[in-house]
């Protein structure tokens, strides 16, 4: 029999019956003499690991991420849990989706190819540029290939990468990793209230920057004001703007297009993905002067040989399989899954349900902002300016202390301050706010 | 043999196809388009109908397609029965160990307990620290690694953690003026890239005649200004690197360090591990040799393991047991930042939902499962190397094997072989064999599944060039203009709307 822990891979379908037929036709005695790996390397075969029935696997998985704590998460910065439809999970989840590989037999791909060009076609709208790849693997990482980027397509000798002193850690030090085999150096322009200080980023910008990186909304939640500004100053300097976002703010705020961006990255997963532990999906829409420089993979619309149109991975001439060291990226394996559930998540929600989202937890983060102001010792919002989904709240006792009651009550907030916590409403159903509110009362008291 | 000719009639392989109007399934776009429009709030009184937001920041509208869940449905359903998946058929991609993907674990990394946020407390997730930490540790031991980081999110982005860990550890040394890492010729396209991205120059490396490193051209290539050495082994052609042992000995004198492209690690589980061949930086892609699936093009995964002495510059953070001493508690973990890390290349932790699935993987298959693995794979790729008439130039190979298509072309070979009901090779490549056709069909074929792919490639060197150029015939879209799609990109139905 096949398939038993004692003859070895549940997936290997070998009878003994095969396994002797093919040894015979390989002209070898056993296995074993297939390999040509010489005795000082080779490895005995004992990692120590114990196999395992698929049903006794289900059980380990879920008996050690039932050590998590069942918190409601009023968390954001970058990863939100917004409600996934049952349709994305079970036509994403269909084998041919999952199973298939990187598009290069279209042929035989045109449904993924179609699901990536509708995915492109979507940033496009979104952005008002006309170039959107077909994934990087998150936010931090398009960044980095936005500054990448515009080193290669400014011709001067600036190496100056602007991003605001608020930038998440995480993302900054991805980029510094990005960009360290260059000679770009990153520095930080300031902010005031909660978003860029105009003033302040003047002062930072000569004509030694080739980038000015700037969020919409500020990881603290914040609406800019002021883009068109930045991508006046970028303009000016002969640098590129490039505009952090997401799709749900997208379909509300400012077209990135209209304020002078030149690139456009963040996270897409906002749609199509439930929190997953940071796991995201790269965005990265461009001009078309510089679709010659975008990292990634590109799908486009082309024609078979009946005339009938067929969609398959172009321009891969910039890509490190062909272009190897001069390659505009090295990304290969990229998040194509996650890019076909936002896509989906997108198809469900239509153009009405997308604003409507975003309009919603502008709303809800407004109402719940009033309400926690209302708490004696609680400050909220601490910006005086329009929210998207989060806010900043000071709280008089150390912002530490107030996080770990909460958790003890249920409630995961973000600590950004010795007296600051950062509340999120995305995903969050109302009545858990309602709650949320009485459990930061308790606290607070 | 009868089946090794089998007629058109038997193998014909027909993908679904929907045509309307004289194309193929609509785009979304086709089918709706509605324009939403957007403003008419004043930011402070706004009632439930206008905007929550001054018109000054905001959009004035949004056109996409709106459709209803039923329409959706079927529009997704026809796009996915015109893939081929790993479960339509075989996938002899080389290099890309496209092995079956058990659906169980699927049903894990859909578990609500492991979606959580990754700014939430060590304490409130003891549950994803204690997983990672596990793969870590299971990672650590099949590639005889010392210290391990699941943080790249794919195996180019493993990569590119080795080659900044690799510059750290010169810089810290006090040897910061190594800017060269050498490359086999045959080498994955990612590794040139990878090494320019970090800054560094690529020195080309031939192979010898026989298709493995050249000793002599090593010893040249290596100097004081030698930062790493990337290499694969099994290499692209599916061979050991015989001499590994005088290899690492004359990158570690060199001063360089020896890095280890995991991508044809499948071939070795249970049989050899990087460590012990010398290796001192590894990527392990959990998408191929550990069964995550290829989702199209990703999400995968690409863990970096290295030896002790690499280990403080490891991307931060990583997971340990937190001290049982001050805690009185040896089961609880923590993060930690490594004390000379390179700090990030992900925005969070990585590929999570993924590296759950190897974690299953791999806990499910154990040693016997693991080191079986290796064996049948190694077992099918030569007996499909046997069945088929194609020459195989170079052996001893692993888990995959180059053969030549000869005359033809490696590239319409695979086209027509699409019209036989199977994945084609990857083709082309590595140029050391004219018209490459780079095979590996992985452990997950029977017997009879590996005879029917021979009787495709078999079937496929008997025909003319007029056939193979026409091909294919039988999918849901016939050959497709390249030429055309680059001269004149029509990247979104944006684009489409312009032309048509």
């Amino acid at each position: 029999m096949h398939g038993s822990h004692a003859t070895g891979s549940p997936y290997a379908p070998h009878t003994e019956e095969d396994r002797t037929a093919m040894l015979e036709a390989v002209g070898a005695d056993s296995v074993e003499d297939l390999f040509d790996v010489p005795a000082e390397v080779a490895f005995d075969g004992r990692f120590d690991i114990d196999a395992r029935s698929e049903r006794e696997t289900r059980r380990l998985v879920r008996s050690l991420l039932g050590r998590n704590e069942e918190l409601t998460e009023l968390l954001g910065r970058g990863h939100y849990g917004y409600y996934v439809p049952s349709l994305v999970d079970h036509l994403a989840d269909r084998s041919e989706f999952l199973t298939s590989y990187t598009q290069y037999q279209p042929e035989v791909s045109q449904g993924f190819l179609q699901a990536l060009f509708e995915y492109q076609s979507l940033l496009v709208e979104l952005t008002g540029l006309p170039v959107a790849n077909c994934s990087m693997y998150d936010a931090a990482t398009a960044l980095g290939e936005a500054a990448t980027l515009s080193d290669r397509v400014r011709d001067t000798t600036g190496h100056r990468v602007l991003v605001p002193e608020l930038l998440r850690e995480e993302r900054r030090s991805t980029l510094e990793n990005y960009v360290a085999g260059t000679d770009l150096a990153v520095e930080t322009y300031p902010v005031a209230d909660g978003t860029v200080d105009l003033a302040g980023l003047e002062a930072a910008a000569d004509e030694e920057v080739v980038m000015i990186y700037a969020e919409n909304p500020t990881v603290r939640g914040t609406i800019e004001e002021r883009l068109e500004a930045i991508g006046d100053l970028a303009a000016a300097n002969d640098a590129l703007f490039v505009l952090g976002s997401d799709p749900i703010a997208l379909s509300l705020l400012e077209r990135p297009v209209d304020v002078g961006a030149d690139v456009v990255v963040g996270d897409a997963s906002v749609l199509g993905l439930p929190t997953s532990y940071g796991m995201g999906l790269g965005l990265f829409a461009t001009r078309e002067e510089y679709l010659r420089q975008v990292p990634g993979r590109l799908v486009g619309a082309s024609e078979d040989a009946t005339d009938r149109r067929a969609y398959t991975l172009t321009l891969q001439t910039r890509e490190q399989h062909i272009r190897r060291e001069r390659a505009t990226s090295n990304i290969c394996t990229n998040q194509a899954w996650v890019a076909l559930r936002t896509a989906m998540h997108a198809a469900v929600l239509g153009p009405g349900g997308m604003v409507d989202l975003a309009e919603r937890d502008v709303r809800r983060a407004r109402d719940l902002a009033a309400r926690l102001d209302e708490i004696v010792g609680v400050k909220a919002p601490v910006h005086d300016r329009h929210h998207l989904r989060e806010f900043v709240a000071r709280v008089d006792q150390p912002a530490s202390a107030v996080a770990d009651d909460l958790e003890k009550r249920g409630f995961a907030v973000h600590v950004v301050g010795d007296h600051e916590i950062q509340v999120c409403v995305a995903g969050v159903p109302d009545e858990r706010l309602d709650r949320f509110v009485d459990a930061l009362e308790e606290v607070i008291r | 043999m009868s089946d090794e000719r089998p007629d058109d009639a038997r193998v014909r392989y027909d993908q679904a196809r929907y045509v309307e109007n004289g194309q193929y399934e609509p785009l979304l776009s086709e089918k709706d388009l509605t324009r939403v429009e957007i403003g008419g709030g004043d930011g402070d009184s706004d009632t439930e109908d206008g905007s929550p937001l001054p018109d000054d920041l905001t959009r004035d509208s949004l056109e996409l397609p709106a459709l209803s869940e039923p329409e959706l449905a079927r529009h997704y359903t026809r796009l996915s029965q015109m893939i081929y998946g790993i479960d339509s058929g075989p996938y002899p991609l080389g290099s890309c160990t496209m092995k079956y993907n058990p659906k169980f674990t699927e049903d894990v990394a859909a578990l609500p307990s492991a979606a959580v946020h990754p700014d939430r407390s060590e304490d409130s997730v003891q549950g994803n620290l204690e997983l990672l930490y596990r793969l870590q540790d299971y990672l650590g031991r099949i590639g005889g690694m010392d210290a391990v980081t699941l943080q790249p999110p794919a195996g180019a982005a493993g990569e590119f953690v080795g080659i900044r860990v690799a510059a750290a550890y010169h810089e810290h040394n006090g040897e910061g003026h190594r800017d060269e890492v050498i490359v086999p010729e045959s080498a994955h396209g990612t590794n040139f890239a990878t090494a320019a991205l970090g800054g560094y120059d690529v020195v080309s490396l031939p192979s010898d005649d026989e298709g493995r490193v050249d000793l002599e051209a090593l010893e040249a290539a290596l100097s004081e200004n030698t930062a790493a050495l990337m290499l694969t082994n099994p290499n692209t052609l599916g061979l050991f690197e015989r001499d590994i042992t005088e290899i690492a000995e004359l990158v570690h004198d060199a001063g360089g360090l020896l890095y280890y492209d995991g991508a044809n690690l499948n071939a070795l589980l249970g049989r050899a591990r990087p460590g012990d061949m010398g290796f001192d930086v590894m990527h392990y892609n959990v998408h191929k040799t550990f069964a995550t699936p290829h989702g199209g093009g990703g999400p995968g995964a690409g863990p970096v393991g290295v030896v002790d002495d690499l280990a403080p510059f490891l991307p931060a953070p990583r997971v340990r047991q937190r001290d049982a001493e001050s805690t009185g508690d040896e089961s609880r973990y923590e993060l930690f930042e490594p004390d000379h890390t390179i700090g990030k290349v992900h925005g969070f932790h990585g590929n999570w939902l993924v590296l759950l699935k190897a974690f299953a993987y791999i806990a499910r298959l154990g040693d016997e499962g693991l080191a079986d693995a290796s064996a049948s794979a190694v077992l099918n790729a030569n007996y499909l190397a046997e069945r088929i008439e194609y020459d195989v130039p170079y052996g001893p190979f692993h888990h995959e094997f180059v053969a030549s298509a000869g005359e033809q072309d490696a590239a319409d070979v695979a086209k027509r072989m699409l019209d036989y009901g199977v994945h084609p090779p990857t083709t082309k490549w590595p140029e050391i064999v004219p018209e490459a056709l780079m095979t590996e069909p992985t452990e997950v074929e029977s017997k009879a599944t590996l005879d029917r792919l021979a009787a495709a490639f078999n079937a496929v060197a008997g025909e003319d060039d007029a056939t193979l150029a026409d091909a294919p015939e039988r999918t849901t879209a016939r050959r497709i203009d390249q030429t055309s799609a680059a001269r004149t990109p029509r990247l979104s139905w944006h684009h489409l709307e312009d032309d048509e």
